[in-house]
C-alpha cells in the first residue's frame, strides 16, 4: 500500500476479487460547479457486489464524485460508464432501473405517509401510464418489511424521528430494486445506533441481494468497520483505495486528514480502528 | 436443511404485510373518493344555483325544456344567454386556474408559487392593459395579447429552471421580482390613460363574467379539454419531483424537461382562462392548499381543479347577489374571500397523522 499526493495511479488495486469487471466505473473524471473543480481526475472501479466507502475531509470532493457517478452532474471532463455505456447518453429510466442513489437531505414533502414515499421508489418500473403490479407490490412489502416500517405505514414522515426516517428512504431505494446503489453520507444526523441500524441494512443489502454499494461516509471507523473496499479522497483525487486495513494506516490518515493518528485492530473483528491524536496540517 | 429459520415462517408475515398496506391504503383511498364525489356534487348543485336562482328565477323544469330546444318565453332568454353560460364559464375557468396554481405549486415546491403570484397572470394583465390603453383596441385582440404577455412572463420564470441546484427558488424569486415590475407597469399605465380606457381596463383588470358568450365558452371548453389531461398527467410524476431534484432524478425523471412542460401547459391554462373572464384574484393560489388540505399527502391536480370550479361559481353567485342592486366582479369576492382563508389556512396546520 503506497501513499501518493497526486495521480493514484499508481495505487495498487486489490479490490477483493471483484468479480468479471466492474459495472459502474469512473475515466478520469473531473466535475465542478461553475468555475470550481472539485474532483479532479479520478479514476475508479467500483467492485461489483462489494460495498465501498469514500471517505475524505470535509471538501474533499466525495460527495461530488458520488453525484457524478449518479450521473446528477454532468462530467467536465473524462466520464462514467454503466455497464460499459457512457451514462449521461442511456435513457434517465434505464440509469435508474439499474442505479439507485439516495442523497444527503431528500425533502420529506408535507404529510406523505410512508407507505406512500416508498412507493415512489418504483417509479423507474412504470411507464407514462402508470400502473401498478404485482412486482411493484411485493417490492414495496418486502422493503417495509427489511427496514422494519409495516407497523408504520400509515404514518406521516415528517411525523418521524430522523433515524426512522432515514429507515424510510432506505425502504424506498430498497423498493426500487436497483443493482448498484448510491449513499450520500445515509448516516449524517444520526446517535450511533441507529448509524449501526443503517449500516447493518446496508451490509445486508450487499450480502442478501449481491447490491453494489458505494457510499459516502465521514466516519473512517465506521467506513472501516463496514465497507469491503475503501476510497480515500482529498483535493478532489483518490489519494488511496484499497482493503479497509491496508488504506487505513497512520501514513493515510496524516495524508487525507491531516492528522496523526494511531490504529489499533478491532479484537472482536480485526477490522482497523482509529485514534486521533493531533492535527498535523 | 429445510428447516427455515423459526422465526419467520413463509407466508404469516407476508399475509399481514399485505393487509397492513391494504389497512394504510383504505383511509387515504376513502377520504379521496369522498372528497372528489362531494366535490363534483358541490359543483354541479353550484352551477344549478348560478343558473336557476337569479333575479329572474328558472324553475328546473322549465330549465330541462329549454335545453331540450323548446322556448320558454322570458326564461329561455335569461338562461341561455345570461344565467347558463356565467356559470359554466366559470366552472371552466376554475377548473384551470386551479389545476394550473396547485401544479406550479407544487412544481416548485413552494406554496406561493401560484401563477397569479409569480407574475404569469400579471403577464397578462400588463400586456392586455397595454392594448387597450396604448393601442385602444377592445375584444380578441386584448385576449391575444394576454396570452402573449402571460407566456413572456413565463419564458422569464423558464429562463431559471435549468441549471444546477435551487433552481425552484431563483424561478420563484425571479417570478415575485417580475410580479412587482409588471404590476407597477399596469398602475403606471392606469395613470396615463384617459378615463373611458381605465375603465375598460379595469372592468377586466378585476376578472368579471359578465361579457361572456357561448364562443367564449367554447373556445375554453375544447382547451381545458386538451390541457388539463396533460396537466393531470404530468402531475402524475409531480409527486417524485417533490422529493428533490437530485432524487427525482436518481427515480428517473427528467427534472428540466418536467420543469418546462409542467410550466407551459400552467401558461395555457391560465392564459387561456384569464383570455375570458380576466386575472380572477386568487383562485390558483387558494385552490392548491385547500386541495392538499381535503387531500393530505398527495399532490392533488384534479381536486384542486375542482375546488377552483366551485370557488369561482360560488363566488360569482355571490358577486351577483350579495350587495343588491350591484354586480360586483368575481374578482372582488374571491379577493375578499382569499385573505381571511389564507390566514384560516396558516393557523390551523394540517394533520399530519392521516388514518390509524
Amino acid at each position: 500500500m503506497t501513499v501518493t499526493d497526486t495521480p493514484p495511479a499508481t495505487v495498487p488495486h486489490d479490490a477483493p476479487t471483484a468479480p468479471a469487471g466492474s459495472r459502474l466505473r469512473a475515466l478520469d473524471l473531473r466535475l465542478g460547479y461553475d468555475d470550481r473543480v472539485v474532483v479532479d481526475g479520478v479514476t475508479l472501479e467500483v467492485p461489483t457486489g462489494r460495498t465501498t466507502a469514500v471517505v475524505g475531509p470535509n471538501g474533499c470532493g466525495k460527495s461530488t464524485l458520488l453525484r457524478g457517478l449518479g450521473r446528477l452532474l454532468r462530467p467536465r471532463a473524462g466520464s462514467v460508464l454503466l455497464d460499459g455505456d457512457e451514462i449521461g447518453s442511456l435513457p434517465t429510466r434505464e440509469v435508474a432501473r439499474r442505479l439507485g442513489l439516495l442523497p444527503q437531505q431528500p425533502v420529506v414533502p408535507e404529510g406523505v405517509s410512508v407507505l406512500e414515499l416508498v412507493e415512489r421508489g418504483r417509479h423507474p418500473h412504470h411507464g407514462l401510464f402508470r400502473t401498478w403490479s404485482r412486482e411493484d407490490e411485493r417490492a414495496v412489502a418486502e422493503a417495509l418489511e427489511r427496514t422494519d416500517l409495516v407497523h408504520l405505514a400509515h404514518v406521516a414522515v415528517d411525523s418521524l424521528s430522523g433515524g426512522q426516517r432515514q429507515r424510510v428512504w432506505l425502504a424506498m431505494v430498497l423498493a426500487q430494486a436497483t443493482p448498484l446503489l448510491l449513499l450520500d453520507e445515509p448516516t449524517s444526523f444520526l446517535d450511533v445506533a441507529h448509524q449501526l441500524d443503517v449500516l447493518d441494512l446496508v451490509r445486508r443489502m450487499c450480502d442478501d441481494d449481491g447490491t453494489t454499494v458505494v457510499m459516502v461516509l465521514h466516519d473512517l471507523a465506521m467506513a472501516a468497520r463496514y465497507a469491503d473496499h475503501l476510497v480515500a479522497m482529498r483535493d478532489g483525487r483518490v489519494v488511496a483505495e484499497g482493503r479497509p486495513a491496508d488504506v487505513v494506516t497512520p501514513e493515510v490518515i496524516e495524508a487525507v486528514f491531516g492528522v496523526t493518528a494511531t490504529v489499533l485492530a478491532d479484537p472482536d473483528t480485526g477490522a482497523p480502528v482509529v485514534i486521533p491524536r493531533r492535527r498535523t496540517s | 436443511m429445510s428447516a427455515a429459520a423459526p422465526a419467520r415462517p413463509a407466508t404469516a408475515p407476508r399475509t399481514s404485510t399485505a393487509q397492513a398496506l391494504a389497512r394504510a391504503r383504505r383511509g387515504p383511498r376513502r377520504r379521496r373518493r369522498a372528497v372528489v364525489t362531494v366535490l363534483v356534487l358541490l359543483v354541479l348543485a353550484l352551477v344549478l344555483v348560478r343558473a336557476l336562482l337569479g333575479d329572474y328565477r328558472v324553475s328546473l323544469v322549465d330549465a330541462v325544456r329549454i335545453i331540450g330546444g323548446e322556448p320558454v318565453p322570458g326564461a329561455s332568454f335569461v338562461l341561455m344567454e345570461s344565467t347558463l353560460p356565467r356559470a359554466l364559464v366559470a366552472v371552466l375557468a376554475g377548473a384551470a386556474f386551479g389545476a394550473a396554481g396547485a401544479a406550479f405549486q407544487v412544481l416548485l415546491r413552494n406554496p406561493l408559487a401560484s401563477p397569479d403570484v409569480l407574475g404569469i397572470t400579471l403577464g397578462a394583465s400588463a400586456a392586455a392593459v397595454t392594448a387597450v390603453v396604448v393601442f385602444g383596441v377592445r375584444g380578441t385582440p386584448v385576449t391575444l395579447a394576454a396570452l402573449g404577455g402571460s407566456l413572456l412572463a413565463a419564458l422569464v420564470i423558464l429562463g431559471q429552471a435549468g441549471g444546477r441546484g435551487g433552481a425552484t427558488g431563483r424561478m420563484v424569486l425571479v417570478g415575485v421580482a417580475l410580479a412587482a415590475g409588471l404590476s407597477a407597469v399596469v398602475h403606471w399605465l392606469l395613470v396615463r390613460a384617459s378615463i373611458y380606457q381605465a375603465q375598460d381596463a379595469l372592468v377586466w383588470l378585476s376578472g368579471s363574467l359578465n361579457t361572456v358568450t357561448w364562443a367564449d365558452i367554447a373556445r375554453l371548453l375544447v382547451l381545458d379539454a386538451l390541457l388539463l389531461p396533460v396537466a393531470l398527467l404530468l402531475a402524475g410524476r409531480l409527486p417524485v419531483l417533490g422529493l428533490g431534484d437530485d432524487l427525482a432524478a436518481a427515480l428517473g425523471v427528467r427534472v428540466t424537461a418536467l420543469r418546462v412542460g409542467v410550466t407551459l401547459v400552467v401558461v395555457a391554462l391560465v392564459a387561456a382562462a384569464t383570455a375570458v373572464v380576466g386575472p380572477v384574484a386568487f383562485v390558483g393560489f387558494l385552490s392548491g392548499p385547500i386541495a392538499r388540505r381535503l387531500v393530505p399527502g398527495r399532490p392533488s391536480v384534479g381536486v384542486a381543479a375542482l375546488v377552483g370550479a366551485v370557488v369561482v361559481v360560488g363566488a360569482d353567485h355571490l358577486a351577483a347577489y350579495a350587495v343588491p342592486g350591484t354586480a360586483l366582479p368575481v374578482g372582488l369576492v374571491t379577493g375578499l374571500l382569499g385573505a381571511p382563508v389564507l390566514l384560516w389556512m396558516l393557523r390551523s396546520r394540517p394533520t399530519t397523522q392521516e388514518g390509524r
